[in-house]
């Protein structure tokens, strides 16, 4: 198992360094001038020269990677020209929001997403089953940006349920985690009704009905169990859809997380601002992969020896 | 790929005695079990319905989508509601500019569906391309375009999309280029599954032998067996695009004004959520009509293309 860590460790770096050189080739490519859009608009030309040297704007391509890499190894990010701080800090300060609406996002998958999936397949062909297949349909194709707004329509501008935007309590969030999560919950749902209906036909399943044992003790302990394993390792691979996905559902929120940030960054060409938030969003993605995979490796000994 | 079955001479000479077991093409199977699914039928109504809207926009839709009404507005400045009897022109009310919603709910079916196909050409292209070539070669090629395809892979997609588009400055091309750009990689992952397997099955060992050159196995003996895999992407990607464009579009950065996108739409209506509810909905059920018709048709052919697969 220690080799196997390293082993996924090890792939990890390559993958960091291909990223970081992608993103930084594309802000290098960025058709404005980062040193004009930090001296401003009404900066002279020699204002602006002598600040492409203070940032070292003017050394070749490499050079700047080279010397963006080493200082990123040290947690040192750039400093943001539009918002006057560090990167690091930036983004250190807005991501504890994006974590937040991911983990709850998640958790509403889970929630809705495995009843819902497990009550259909222990009723396969009922009306219950096809309402909930019917449902996962349109939840999946419903844009998660949309499907905020009609929340914030119905459940708190008609109804007054939920506030109408913001952070702080536990009511501020049902909302947004119910935008970004309802379309995942309905690939749980998915997936758990064939991962049930897959068990729910096997022999130890038959044993233990035979014996005796009161159907809800086989549905929760034998059917359960058993469909559930192979679904929760798949968590982990939500974690780069969330934030990339919930740049959308902070714009509709005004949620102050990471995704506003960085659409920020991009909007105000914020050079370091960009790169740090898409380094730092690969960080996480990979990160949880590899922990994915681990757990996965932990739950399949096969994969382990493979 | 002649299949030379020969058929049982039983069979022949008493047909009513077991008709089920008749002999059918395979291409004939696909097309019975893709007809019998309600889902793939329903899916295949609602892309065809929305082709004929996109194709036949300037016929259908009330006005030009550009068009201002001077009576567009209420008097408070605010859209006009379906519901106010002096609006009647106005099928789905008017937009915060004074224009017909309706008009540009159809002609926005223009963008997405270009959009959501040509992107998916290229998706298709670079995914099996990539996929085929770093599957099939053993050699450093292979490895540098699998590495290449794991970092694509850790890119946060909205966030790469973004980036793209600002660098490249935003238009229905570059849209279209940036989505094939992002979203290759996941069907690249699945055709190089694919050819690793192929790879080392009889017939490929058989052409080797024979001296056939590595780009006429790749062409003639493996990429047949990855049509239906491009088949089922090329649809089911059609609506993962519609989404990334809408959703480029809502965040201001995909098609930009006057062009009609739902996306878009939305975002300007977002303001107005509280009093023009409408603004928001039509275009939302817009695109998810969209999504679901090409998930439906990707489902179903995905299906009728694999029946062994599990649903």
């Amino acid at each position: 198992m220690q080799r196997y860590i390293v082993q996924r460790l090890l792939h990890a770096i390559p993958v960091l360094l291909g990223v970081s050189l992608i993103t930084f080739a594309l802000t290098y490519l960025l058709p404005a001038d980062p040193a004009r859009m930090y001296a401003g608009p009404n900066a002279t030309v020699e204002t602006v020269n002598s600040i492409r040297h203070q940032l070292g704007l003017d050394r070749p391509f490499y050079e700047q990677y080279l010397i963006y890499i080493g200082h990123a190894l040290g947690g040192d990010l750039g400093f943001s020209y539009k918002l006057q701080m560090p990167v690091t800090a930036a983004i250190l300060s807005r991501f504890p929001y994006t974590a937040e609406l991911t983990l709850a996002g998640i958790f509403c998958e889970l929630l809705i997403g495995l009843p819902l999936g497990l009550i259909s397949a222990l009723r396969q062909r009922s009306w219950i089953d096809r309402a909930a297949m019917l449902f996962t349909f349109f939840a999946v194709a419903a844009p998660p940006f949309w499907l905020g707004l009609m929340l914030l329509y119905f459940a708190a501008f008609r109804t007054g349920l939920f506030p109408l935007g913001g952070t702080g309590t536990p009511a501020h969030l049902v909302l947004p985690a119910l935008a970004a999560g309802l379309g995942g919950a309905a690939w749980y749902a998915r997936l758990m009704r064939s991962a049930t209906l897959d068990v729910v036909r096997a022999d130890y399943v038959r044993t233990a009905r035979a014996k005796g044992l009161a159907e809800r003790s086989v549905v929760l302990r034998h059917i359960l169990r058993n469909a559930i394993l192979p679904i929760i390792t798949l968590v982990g691979l939500d974690i780069p859809w969330f934030l990339s996905g919930v740049v959308l559902i902070e714009a509709v929120f005004a949620w102050p997380g990471m995704g506003k940030l960085a659409v920020d960054a991009v909007r105000n060409v914020d050079v370091p601002l960009i790169l740090g938030t898409v380094l730092f969003t690969a960080l996480v993605v990979v990160i949880s992969n590899i922990v994915t995979d681990l757990v996965y490796a932990l739950v399949d000994p096969r994969i382990r020896y493979g | 790929m002649s299949q030379n079955i020969p058929i049982p001479t039983a069979i022949i000479e008493e047909p009513a005695a077991a008709p089920e077991l008749a002999y059918r093409s395979p291409a004939a199977q696909v097309w019975r079990r893709f007809w019998r699914d309600p889902g793939a039928v329903a899916g295949a109504a609602i892309v065809l319905a929305l082709a004929l809207v996109a194709i036949l926009a300037p016929a259908l839709a009330p006005y030009d989508p550009a068009t201002v009404f001077d009576d567009g507005l209420t008097l408070q400045g605010m859209p006009v509601p379906t519901t106010l009897p002096a609006s009647a022109q106005f099928v789905l009310g008017s937009d915060p500019s004074g224009r017909d919603l309706l008009s540009r709910i159809i002609y926005g079916a223009r963008v997405s569906l270009t959009v959501g196909v040509l992107a998916n050409a290229l998706v298709v292209l670079i995914g099996v391309l990539v996929g085929a070539v770093s599957g099939y070669s053993r050699g450093w090629l292979g490895t540098v375009l699998m590495r290449f395809t794991d970092v694509m892979l850790a890119f946060p997609t909205l966030l790469l999309a973004t980036a793209l588009v600002a660098v490249l400055s935003p238009s229905i091309t570059i849209i279209i280029v940036v989505i094939g750009v992002v979203y290759w990689t996941g069907l690249a992952r699945v055709v190089q599954a694919q050819v690793l397997r192929l790879r080392e099955l009889d017939f490929v060992t058989a052409a080797q032998c024979t001296g056939v050159p590595p780009s006429r196995i790749l062409l003639r003996h493996i990429l047949p067996h990855l049509v239906s895999t491009a088949i089922v992407w090329g649809t089911l990607g059609i609506a993962t695009n519609v989404m990334l464009e809408a959703s480029l579009s809502f965040l201001g950065i995909g098609v930009q004004p006057p062009t009609p996108s739902w996306g878009r739409m939305i975002a300007e209506g977002q303001t107005y959520y509280r009093s023009a509810p409408w603004l928001i909905l039509f275009p939302g059920v817009a695109i998810m009509l969209t999504v679901l018709g090409f998930n439906l048709l990707g489902d179903g052919l995905r299906d009728a293309l694999d029946p062994y697969q599990t649903r």
